[in-house]
């Protein structure tokens, strides 16, 4: 017996995106094996290693921990929300290459949209408080420091608006 | 890492959501934020036939904070069971009336899941260093849990039965949380509060915690007091007794210290691969004696800023 489909109806990026899932079907597979939007990445799949991480509404939130389903009617911006409409690397992007936050780069997606949702809600962050805003996503490369150089070259430039 | 097939429906209404659950009985789950439901479910530990969907109800979306702290008796503060985390982090309600509800919402997870967890769905799944659930009891409230019979009420020191497990019927809901606020504190007295633990990461699972609420006068008295541990028991523990030993007393060294032997007294704690019993029956000690002093030193510093202002 084939199991049940669903429709959702999500806005993806600005663009909307329909499509019949089955329930099971977490919102970084349908992201990532539905839409082909493979920027987000699938890490632990239940919820420790922020990976995954995607706004909803405009809010940070794992998108391995939440099933497309439940998304229906909503806004998401993933990664590739963050690039410059010609394609090329967002500002904070720009930020994570020139502090070399990125080393294998699994963690980068969920770090850099942690990164961003900072920002917009308060541009000029403690150190502190950048340590706390990532405290979700782990990284098994770089050590941290410089990811967090990087949020504060995007803070000090106020690219993080961009 | 993914979840057995299970059907899934999103009512409109308590109600509805109450009689599909009656429906499906122990084959249905209530989901709202998903935060410990989902990694359950990828895991399989969890393999619910049934979803029901419960995170978009307006019934379950209500604050109330008490209009007036009254002077003479204390008040109620209630939160409906499907707000989120991230919701009573930010209202200006809660800190002025709950600060312990406050200040444990920042140990609750990561940003990430404190915007999609709920209040009621971290007390309904049981865990047992859950910070709200802690809070809840130490503060002695009250839940209000809803099938298609009615309403009916359970003090949140009843509802934890076990680890994960809890006194909710398979048909019930959890629709709203009530707090006590304590009283207005009077010209001379103060409150202070503190919340502690210790895990691996930040925003981990806790190994143990503690947390403790305090009204302190002018002299140092402690005239009320209310604390308690999470995560060194089967159930988070409050420990109105020792509340009651401390009432009256400076909150002097020998008496936190004296409350702190007498709470690991009344611990009960499991070792497991992240810590042993004793290392956990230590933590509680050590948190027990930090949460007083920072209660007291909170309460100190707010009846000074009462003098000043």
């Amino acid at each position: 017996m084939s199991e049940k489909l669903y429709p959702v109806s999500v806005e993806v990026n600005g663009t909307l995106r329909e499509a019949l899932v089955t329930a099971r079907l977490t919102l970084v597979d349908f992201l990532r094996d539905a839409l082909r939007l493979t920027g987000t990445h699938a890490g632990c799949e239940h919820g420790i290693c922020g990976a995954c991480s995607v706004l909803l509404d405009g809010e940070p939130v794992r998108s391995c921990l939440m099933y497309a389903v439940q998304a229906d009617g909503c806004s998401l911006t993933t990664i590739e929300g963050l690039a410059r409409s010609d394609g090329t690397p967002g500002a904070l992007q720009d930020a994570f290459c020139e502090t070399h936050a990125t080393q294998c780069g699994y963690c980068t997606p969920g770090m850099i949209i942690a990164a961003h949702a900072l920002l917009q809600a308060n541009p000029e962050p403690s150190e502190e408080e950048i340590r706390e805003a990532i405290g979700g996503n782990l990284c098994r490369c770089t050590g941290y420091q410089q990811i967090v150089d990087a949020i504060k070259l995007a803070a000090e430039t106020g690219k993080g608006k961009a | 890492m993914k979840a057995a097939p299970f059907e899934y429906t999103r009512p409109a209404k308590l109600a509805e959501a109450c009689s599909l659950l009656a429906f499906h009985g122990p084959d249905a789950k209530l989901i709202a934020g998903g935060q410990s439901l989902v990694p359950m479910m990828a895991m399989r530990l969890a393999r619910p036939a049934w979803l029901i969907d419960i995170s978009r109800l307006a019934e379950l979306q209500r604050i109330a904070a008490p209009a007036e702290q009254d002077a003479d008796q204390d008040g109620v503060f209630a939160v409906g069971a499907g707000v989120r985390q991230c919701v009573m982090e930010r209202d200006p309600r809660a800190h002025a009336s709950l600060p312990l509800l406050a200040q444990a919402l920042r140990w609750v997870g990561h940003a990430q899941t404190r915007n999609r967890g709920t209040i009621g769905g971290s007390i309904v799944h049981g865990d047992v260093s859950a910070e709200i659930a802690l809070v809840a009891c130490v503060l002695d409230a009250t839940l209000e849990l809803c099938d298609t019979s009615g309403v009916t009420e359970i003090p949140a020191r009843e509802f934890f039965l076990a680890p994960m497990i809890t006194a909710i019927a398979p048909e019930q809901c959890l629709t709203e949380i009530r707090i006590p606020v304590w009283r207005k504190p009077g010209g001379n007295t103060a409150h202070g509060c503190a919340f502690d633990e210790v895990s691996v990461r930040h925003g981990d699972f806790a190994l143990v915690s503690a947390c403790a609420q305090l009204a302190v006068d002018a002299d140092g008295h402690c005239v009320r007091a209310a604390l308690g541990i999470g995560g060194a028991a089967p159930v988070p523990l409050a420990l109105p007794e020792i509340g009651w030993q401390l009432a009256g007393t400076r909150l002097d060294e020998q008496a936190i210290s004296a409350a702190a032997d007498a709470a690991v007294g009344l611990t009960d704690p499991e070792g497991d691969l992240h810590a042993s019993a004793d290392y956990r029956r230590h933590l509680a000690r050590v948190l027990v004696l930090r949460v007083l002093r920072a209660a007291k030193q909170d309460a100190m510093n707010n009846l000074n800023g009462k003098r000043a202002g």
